[in-house]
């Protein structure tokens, strides 16, 4: 199993900063905020290229963002995750690594209100521009 | 004195060509698009928030009006996440019949997306040869679910209700005409001087800005990149069928256009085949009937919907209802390329990528 190999160089890179775990079809690497990028930048290296899915999930205390990341060539897959505050909800943009990333991230910032740091457009998507609430976030009652 | 000034010109949201409330608004130095922007969100009915204050099983109705030209696609992947998430066993004849229902949908959507393409490039005609044929699937899902274009047929661990057994005579006879239908898309559009001159060459995708912009499904095979999760990964009973992944080299309109037809053809040899191997049996299999996964239990179930990869995104937290729910829906990414591909055309080349890209906005807006 290649993934094996990968997360096994990737646990010497990032040490202490990364745990593993399987949610019995995706390894999940969960990573420190800080080093979501370098970590996204060592997976394109190593084949996956294809963002295929980045959404977030509200727990109250904490926003977990959470990409689902493929390889077309080599039919390999993987997710990462990383815990943001609730206070400063912001995490590096991957959309220099993935272009895709544009209006995912874009619509995650709509809805949950998390800021992605270098995202050259962050404004709205879903909701009109001048929207003030994120309705995803729990805090948000429906009436 | 002369001088030349850019224009800004909005397409949609309401407009025959934009399939729903697309509303895309685009500067013109000429004739020639500088630049575009797409607005979204014209029909948003925030699906997603709502999946939090329904069950499970509630649900349902509200997944077949996502991408509600196909609805048994999106329909299914709900139910298969669901059921990934409970670990439900689902009865084989209830698996044969989910694939026939789920091809025959994505006929039914290839063949509107042909038909919009030959309308929304003037050919009237096209629309109506296709819509003739798509009746047909139209009537055979009125015969199973009740319901023509919502269907909600799915259930979470099998289907509604048996097939009807005026449902084999019809289903038969369609597979039979598909190749005769194809001839007459093929004389009537393919043949077609005009729509060759509108759609060769236009809106060009090469395969590495197809995958690095998350482009799926016919519009990334169109680039030659033969990607299909029902071979990649496969879901449901997949495995089981054999057909071929048509794919294309050049990935312009032209060819996001004739791949379409090709995949009718591979959907058709799927239900044949899921016709001839049907069981008898339950359609049914056991679930309870208040549905609590596990708190903690997270899942992402893609399939390859008409459109691309249509994925779900669910978190439990051990109560009968969805923690929080992702739609990651292949119209809404697929969208994302167009002003870049539209960059340097004339305004009515967008209209035909727009066409070719083959969004659907209740989908896309979600």
């Amino acid at each position: 199993m290649p993934n094996k190999k990968i997360i096994e160089g990737l646990q010497a890179e990032f040490n202490d900063a990364l745990e593993v775990s399987n949610d019995g079809s995706y390894d999940i690497l969960t990573i420190e905020k800080g080093q979501l990028h370098a970590l996204c930048e060592n997976l394109k290296k190593d084949g996956f290229n294809y963002l295929a899915n980045l959404t977030a999930v509200d727990y109250e205390d904490r926003f977990e963002v959470v990409y689902h990341i493929h390889s077309v060539p080599e039919n390999r897959k993987i997710a990462v995750k990383t815990i943001i505050d609730y206070g400063n909800p912001e995490v590096s943009t991957v959309i220099d690594i993935w272009r895709t990333a544009d209006w995912q991230e874009r619509e995650v910032y709509d809805l949950l209100g998390i800021k992605f740091a270098g995202h050259p457009n962050l404004i709205r998507i879903l909701l009109p521009y001048d929207y003030e609430a994120h309705p995803l976030r729990k805090d948000f009652k429906l009436k | 004195m002369l001088q030349t000034e850019n224009i800004t010109v909005n397409i949609g949201p309401q407009h025959p060509s934009t399939h729903g409330g697309l509303h895309v608004e685009a500067i013109f130095n000429g004739e020639i698009i500088v630049d575009s922007t797409v607005h979204l969100g014209y029909v948003h009915r925030s699906v997603e928030k709502i999946a939090e204050t329904r069950t499970y099983p509630q649900f349902v109705p509200y997944t077949s009006r996502l991408d509600y030209l196909a609805s048994q696609l999106p329909t299914l992947a709900y139910c298969q996440a669901v059921e990934k998430m409970i670990g439900a066993e689902i009865p084989e004849r209830a698996e044969y019949i989910r694939v026939i229902m789920a091809e025959l949908s994505r006929i039914a959507s290839h063949m509107l997306a042909i038909g919009s393409i030959a309308i929304d490039l003037g050919a009237t005609t096209g629309l109506i040869y296709t819509f003739r044929d798509r009746e047909r699937i139209m009537d055979m899902f009125e015969m199973t679910s009740g319901q023509r274009l919502i269907t909600s047929y799915m259930r979470i661990g099998g289907i509604s209700d048996d097939l009807p057994p005026e449902f084999f005579p019809a289903v038969n006879s369609f597979i039979e005409d598909i190749p005769k239908m194809i001839k007459e898309y093929e004389d009537l559009l393919v043949g077609n001087e005009i729509m060759q001159a509108r759609l060769k060459g236009v809106g060009v995708i090469s395969a590495e800005d197809a995958i690095n912009y998350g482009v799926s499904g016919p519009n990334l095979r169109a680039t030659g990149v033969a990607y299909d999760i029902r071979k990649a990964e496969p879901y449901g009973i997949y495995d089981r069928f054999d057909f071929d992944i048509p794919t294309r080299k050049n990935g312009d309109s032209w060819d996001r256009f004739i791949l379409r037809i090709e995949e009718i053809k591979e959907s058709s040899e799927i239900i044949d085949q899921a016709l001839k191997d049907l069981p008898q049996g339950e359609i049914m299999g056991k679930v309870r009937r208040v549905i609590r996964p596990e708190a903690g239990k997270e899942v992402y179930h893609r399939i390859e919907s008409a459109k691309g990869e249509l994925g779900f995104y669910i978190v439990s937290d051990g109560s009968d209802k969805p923690y929080r729910l992702h739609v990651r829906a292949p119209s809404f990414i697929n969208l994302m390329i167009l002003p870049q591909i539209s960059k340097g055309e004339k305004l009515q080349d967008i209209i035909a990528n727009i066409a070719t890209l083959d969004p659907v906005l209740g989908e896309c807006d979600r």
